[in-house]
């Protein structure tokens, strides 16, 4: 049973299944992903499909009916506990009577860092998004996008090893989404943590993704794996590349498979 | 601050001032021009020639009477806080206590204020203080209790996410989103707090009290002094709730309330 893998898993899902209470929804049904380091994986599928409780099963959010759930080589409660995760939400879940500054900073504060060393990082990670000049501003004098930048620098500021990303980009409009997703990748390429990304988007997933896994709903379950071959670093040119089209084209098909249409407007409604 | 706030201030306080000034001046120039009796409605500047004469006695009466309402709102609030904090905190206690509270909100509180006077000496502030405090204390504890679970469920996930203790998640996000509804609520405590106390003397209480003297004039025909009376009455209970509103100002920064300033 125990190999011993060149690699080992940032994340290693066996045999999840979850079924919520109220019955008649199996959102998740024997799952089984591994995720290496530095990889960038996105969960794709329509409503229903369980790609936000699969996120949310990784990070302890929520508790598997059957299976396990490895992160680092610990449980992922363990992992949650020794502070592996980094989290970003669909809606930036600002706390509104705290600057942005102190908004970065609350993880740090809740893993007992320094004053002096909270700032040092706070500083860096408000020019990593570049938001150095709103350091003292409160979260509703700023727009849709720069919050989302803040929950970006919030959930990198204590270096998680894991960042979940729950359709992060999902309010904000296309050419917003298309920047971020620019800024995203370029921070993922400096801090090389692994990512765990949930997305409506198809072309989103392709142009982020080192490998976009395709779900199907009723029960959730993996519909196949895209793994994409797109060359680093990826530009504005990337999305137009014929590559790009093709990972496109069948990332689609394998939704279509499924007979299920992917809507922008469409939203997990299962927790 | 720069010069251009303190302008927006000026500019946003002129309308209700003008408003104001139109209402009393025309309140004078109608009582004039209708010749009104003087104990139907006095002029506005026989109450305030009153309010200005009798001033030995109506501030000292004012004071006498603000001290009870302050005490009544500090342990009717504080009393609303705690068991806002502790039904919060404790399912149980919410489910057993709730239903009740919201029973007795419907209570007509002042019908009470004369076994208030019974229990506590009449002519003693404390069955003012009593009275006040339980006016006070319900308002305080609904709101209070409807901020603590307020805060939205994904800034309390992603404490979770942090690994942070129910304590901490209080601490960091429940009491900070409940302060807004607190403060909404300590506004109208302020407000009921002065009714509770000066109705509470209605029903007797000490002779240097500003509600027996206020009632005693009304009931000796001295219409104008019972005006100046309540003009005392508004200006305390506008005070506090000024008090109230700088102290919300300071502490709730963040709130829309004090974006507008």
């Amino acid at each position: 049973m125990s190999e011993v893998t060149a690699t080992p898993a940032v994340v290693r899902v066996e045999g999840v299944t979850k079924t919520f209470p109220r019955g008649y929804v199996t959102a998740l049904e024997n799952i089984e992903l591994e995720i290496a380091p530095r990889e960038f994986v996105s969960l794709i599928g329509p409503s229903g499909c369980g790609k936000s409780t699969l996120l949310r099963v990784i990070g302890d959010l929520i508790e598997p009916t059957a299976g396990t759930v490895r992160v680092n080589g610990k449980s992922a409660r363990q992992a949650r506990r020794d502070g592996d995760y980094g989290i970003v939400f669909q809606e930036a879940v600002l706390y509104d009577w705290r600057s942005i500054a102190k908004n970065i900073a609350l993880p740090l504060e809740m893993l007992g860092w320094s004053r002096q060393r909270r700032r040092e990082r706070v500083a860096e990670m408000l020019d990593l998004v570049e938001l150095t000049s709103f350091a003292d501003h409160h979260p509703w004098q700023l727009s849709g996008g720069m919050q989302q930048r803040v929950a970006i620098a919030r959930a990198l500021s204590f270096e998680p090893s894991l960042l979940l990303m729950d359709e992060p980009f999902g309010a904000l409009d296309e050419m917003t989404r298309e920047r971020l997703n620019l800024e995203l990748l370029s921070i993922w390429e400096q801090t090389g943590n692994s990512v765990v990304f949930v997305t409506h988007s198809i072309s989103e997933a392709v142009f982020l993704s080192s490998r976009v896994v395709v779900m199907s709903p009723r029960p959730g379950r993996i519909a196949g794996v895209v793994e994409i071959d797109l060359p680093h670093p990826r530009t504005v040119d990337t999305r137009e590349a014929s590559r790009f089209f093709e990972l496109v084209t069948e990332v689609r098909e394998l939704l279509r498979m499924r007979g299920e249409h992917l809507l922008p407007e469409e939203e997990a409604v299962l927790e | 601050m720069t010069l251009r706030p303190r302008i927006g201030v000026v500019v946003g306080w002129l309308p209700p001032f003008v408003v104001f000034a139109l209402v009393v001046g025309l309140w004078e120039g109608l009582v004039r021009a209708l010749h009104v009796q003087q104990f139907l409605l006095p002029k506005p500047s026989t109450i305030i020639s009153v309010f200005w004469t009798q001033r030995h006695v109506l501030w000292p009466a004012g004071w006498y009477t603000f001290k009870e309402a302050l005490g009544g709102f500090a342990i009717g609030s504080g009393a609303g806080v705690v068991a806002a904090t502790v039904v919060g905190r404790f399912r149980t206690a919410g489910q057993a206590l709730m239903p009740i509270f919201i029973a007795a909100n419907a209570v007509p509180i002042i019908a009470f204020a004369p076994i208030f006077g019974a229990w506590f000496n009449p002519i003693q502030p404390q069955s003012k203080m009593a009275i006040a405090a339980v006016l006070c204390f319900l308002p305080v504890m609904v709101n209070t209790l409807r901020g603590l679970q307020s805060a939205r469920p994904r800034q309390v996930e992603l404490m979770r996410s942090y690994a942070a203790s129910e304590l901490e998640i209080w601490r960091r996000v429940r009491v900070p989103t409940a302060l807004p509804f607190l403060f909404t609520a300590l506004k109208v405590a302020s407000v009921l707090s002065m009714i509770g106390a000066i109705v509470g003397e209605y029903f007797g209480g000490a002779m240097n009290a500003l509600g027996v003297t206020i009632n005693t004039d009304a009931q000796i025909f001295q219409f104008d002094a019972a005006w100046a009376g309540i003009l005392v009455a508004s200006l305390l209970g506008i005070a506090l709730y000024g008090a109230v509103v700088l102290a919300e100002r300071l502490i709730v920064r963040w709130s829309p309330e004090a974006r507008a300033s």
